[in-house]
C-alpha cells in the first residue's frame, strides 16, 4: 500500500516530528511518500528527500501553502491523496488543523493520535486523557491517521535518496488570510524534542521564579515546560503547556517542579523515560508516576540542584 | 448575526473513567455526565459575543441519546437562546457528527460555528475541521481570542511554535481552545428560564445523514501502568541517583 505523508516544516528545514511520522509509516509498511506544501521550501524538500525509508518527495512551493492555512493545503492533500492507502501526519497543531479537514474532504474518517500499529487497518490510540487505550480498526479506503510522535522513535534523517517531484496544484480557497504569528524565541531546545525537560507547575507562584528552572535547564541543555494551572494562572505562554491538551512530550528525563500531577498533565509527560519530581505535598498524585520523588520546598531543591551540577 | 454552538455529553471531567473488565468498552454506569468543558468555553463566547451586541441568536446544538437534552438545557442556562437535539442512539463519530452539523447549518444558515476543539472522552480533535469542510467554510482551530469584524472574524490560535492570528471570512467554524475565556456559572434564575426556552427534535433520517461508524473499537484496555519509584532524602541523593542509577546526567 502506498502511503502519503504531510511534512511538518519551516520551509527551510524539516521538523523532527515529521521522522516519527515516517516511522509509523514503516511500521504500516509500504512505498512511502512525504508531500512538502510551502513557500519557498525547496531546502525543506531537499532535507525530506534525504529522510530514511522515503521513496519519493512531492513539492507544492506556492504561496497559497507559505502559512500552512488548513484551508488551501486540505484541498492539496484531498487531491493528492485519493491516490494513496494511507495519508499520515504528525499529531502537531498543524497536522491537526490540516488533517481532519481533507479527510472530511474524501469522505473518511479520520484516526486521531496513533500509538501503534497493530496491522495494516488495526491501530491503538489514547482515550479520556490516555487513561484508558483503544483498538480500533477502519473499514475506509483510504486511512487518515495523525501520529503521536512520541509513541515511534524517529527514523534517520540521513541516508535516503528519494526523488523529488514538483506539484503544480495551486489551491487558493480564497477564505483565510495569514495576519501574523508570534514565535517564542528561545536557544534552548524544542520541547517535544528535547532530551530533558524542566517543568514547573502552579508551586512556581509566579512568572519571575521560572528563572530558576531556566537556570537549572540551561545546565541540564534542557526545555522548559509547564503545568496547564502555571500556563492558566499567565505565569508563561501556551507554547510550554504539557499536557493532554498541550504538547505531549517522552524525553529520557523529566524534572517535574511544583506540579501535583493532574491526570491532564500526566497525560502528556508519563511516558518519559525517568521522571523526577519536586514538591512539598508528600501526597501530590506526581509521586505516583515518579522514579525519583524528593519532597522539599522547591524554592530551595531548585537552588541546590542548580549549584550542585 | 446568528452563531450555532455544538454541545457534547461527555464524562465529568473530574471523573477517572475505567475499561470494563471485560475490554468492551468504558464503564460509564453511575457515572456523572456534563458539557464537555471546551464545549462551555464555546458557549461562553458565544454569549460573550452577544453581549457585545455582535451576536443576535445563539442556538444550542447537540447530538445524541435523548438525555443528551440536559446538556442542551446547561447551555440554553447559560445564554444560548434555543436548543436542536439530533437524537440517534448510534454512536456517532467525527464524521458522521460533522455531516448532521452541516445539515443544521443548511437550515439555520449561522455566520459563524463555535465547537470545542476536542471531547475529553474521545480525543479526537476533528469534528469542526471536518465541519469546515463539509461546508466549504473557513476555519479557525484553538482559538485563544475572536474578534468578530464586519464580513470577517480574527482569530488568535494556539499553535506549537507560540500563536498565530487568521482572518477567515464569515461564515466561519471556531474551535476553542482553553484559554478563550473562562465560563461563568448558570445562575437559578437563569436554570428556570431555560426550561421555557424551545429545544427541537430532530433525527438523522430526518436530516438525510448517514451515521454508521467508520471505526470499529475492538477493545478497551487500562494503559501500562508505570511503577510509582523512590523519595529521596535530598538534593545530594537525587543527584546521585540520576547520575549513578539512571544514568541520565
Amino acid at each position: 500500500m502506498s502511503i502519503l505523508i504531510l511534512a511538518e516544516h519551516d520551509n527551510a528545514s524539516i521538523k523532527g516530528a515529521t521522522l516519527n511520522t515516517v516511522a509509523a509509516a514503516k511500521a504500516i509498511g509500504g512505498d512511502i511518500t512525504v508531500l512538502v506544501a510551502g513557500e519557498a521550501c525547496g531546502a525543506a524538500a531537499e532535507a525530506a528527500a534525504k529522510i530514511e525509508g522515503v521513496s519519493k518527495v512531492l513539492v507544492a512551493d506556492n504561496a497559497a501553502y507559505g502559512h500552512q492555512l488548513a484551508e488551501n493545503v486540505s484541498l492539496l492533500v484531498a487531491e493528492l491523496g485519493k491516490d494513496y492507502g494511507y495519508i499520515l501526519a504528525p499529531a502537531t497543531t498543524n497536522g491537526k488543523n490540516t488533517l481532519p479537514r481533507a479527510a472530511a474532504l474524501l469522505d473518511v474518517a479520520q484516526i486521531s493520535e496513533i500509538i501503534s500499529v497493530e496491522s495494516a487497518d488495526t491501530f491503538k490510540r489514547p482515550i479520556y486523557a490516555g487513561n484508558v487505550i483503544a483498538t480500533v480498526q477502519s473499514s475506509d479506503a483510504i486511512k487518515v491517521i495523525t501520529v503521536r510522535t512520541t509513541a515511534f522513535d524517529a527514523v534517520a534523517a540521513e541516508g535516503g535518496s528519494a526523488s523529488v517531484e514538483a506539484v503544480a496544484s495551486a489551491h487558493d480557497a480564497g477564505k483565510s488570510s495569514y495576519v501574523r504569528e508570534e514565535v517564542a524565541k528561545s536557544d534552548r531546545p524544542e520541547l517535544t524534542a528535547a532530551g530533558i525537560v524542566v517543568s514547573g507547575g502552579r508551586g512556581m507562584q509566579n512568572g519571575d521564579n521560572f528563572a530558576m528552572l531556566y537556570s537549572l535547564a540551561d545546565k541540564l541543555g534542557a526545555a522548559v515546560g509547564a503545568s496547564r494551572a502555571a500556563v492558566d494562572a499567565g505565569f508563561v505562554p501556551n507554547d510550554m503547556q504539557v499536557g493532554q491538551t498541550g504538547k505531549i512530550v517522552a524525553p529520557g528525563l523529566y524534572i517535574a517542579v511544583g506540579i501535583s500531577g493532574a491526570i491532564q498533565h500526566l497525560a502528556g509527560m508519563k511516558d518519559s523515560k525517568v521522571i523526577v519530581a519536586i514538591n512539598k505535598d508528600e501526597d501530590a498524585p506526581i509521586f505516583q508516576v515518579a522514579d525519583y520523588g524528593l519532597v522539599a520546598d522547591l524554592f530551595d531543591a531548585v537552588p541546590e540542584l542548580d549549584s550542585s551540577l | 448575526m446568528k452563531v450555532l454552538v455544538a454541545v457534547k455529553r461527555v464524562v465529568d471531567y473530574n471523573v477517572k473513567v475505567r475499561p470494563k473488565s471485560d475490554g468492551t468498552g468504558v464503564d460509564l454506569n453511575n457515572v456523572k455526565m456534563a458539557i464537555n468543558p471546551f464545549c462551555e468555553i464555546a458557549i461562553e463566547e458565544a454569549v460573550r459575543l452577544k453581549e457585545k451586541g455582535v451576536v443576535t441568536e445563539i442556538v444550542a446544538v447537540s447530538i445524541g441519546a435523548k438525555v443528551c437534552q440536559e446538556q442542551i438545557r446547561t447551555a440554553l442556562a447559560l445564554g444560548a437562546d434555543r436548543g436542536i437535539l439530533v437524537e440517534t442512539d448510534v454512536e456517532v463519530q467525527p464524521l458522521a457528527i460533522a455531516k448532521l452539523l452541516k445539515a443544521v447549518v443548511d437550515k439555520e444558515e449561522p455566520k459563524m460555528v463555535i465547537l470545542g476543539k476536542q471531547a475529553i472522552d474521545g480525543d479526537n480533535n476533528q469534528t469542526g475541521q471536518m465541519l469546515a469542510a463539509l461546508t466549504g467554510m473557513s476555519q479557525g482551530t484553538f482559538a485563544s481570542e475572536v474578534v468578530v469584524e464586519g464580513d470577517s472574524v480574527t482569530v488568535t490560535r494556539e499553535v506549537d511554535s507560540g500563536s498565530q492570528v487568521v482572518k477567515l471570512a464569515l461564515p466561519a467554524v471556531v474551535t476553542t481552545d482553553l484559554r478563550l475565556n473562562e465560563p461563568r456559572y448558570a445562575s437559578l434564575p437563569n436554570i428556570m428560564k431555560a426550561k421555557k426556552k424551545p429545544l427541537d427534535t430532530m433525527t438523522p433520517e430526518e436530516l438525510g445523514v448517514e451515521v454508521a461508524p467508520r471505526v470499529t473499537t475492538l477493545k478497551v484496555e487500562p494503559p501500562a501502568e508505570r511503577q510509582a519509584g523512590i523519595k529521596v532524602a535530598d538534593v545530594a541523593e537525587l543527584v546521585d541517583k540520576l547520575k549513578n542509577e539512571a544514568k541520565v546526567i
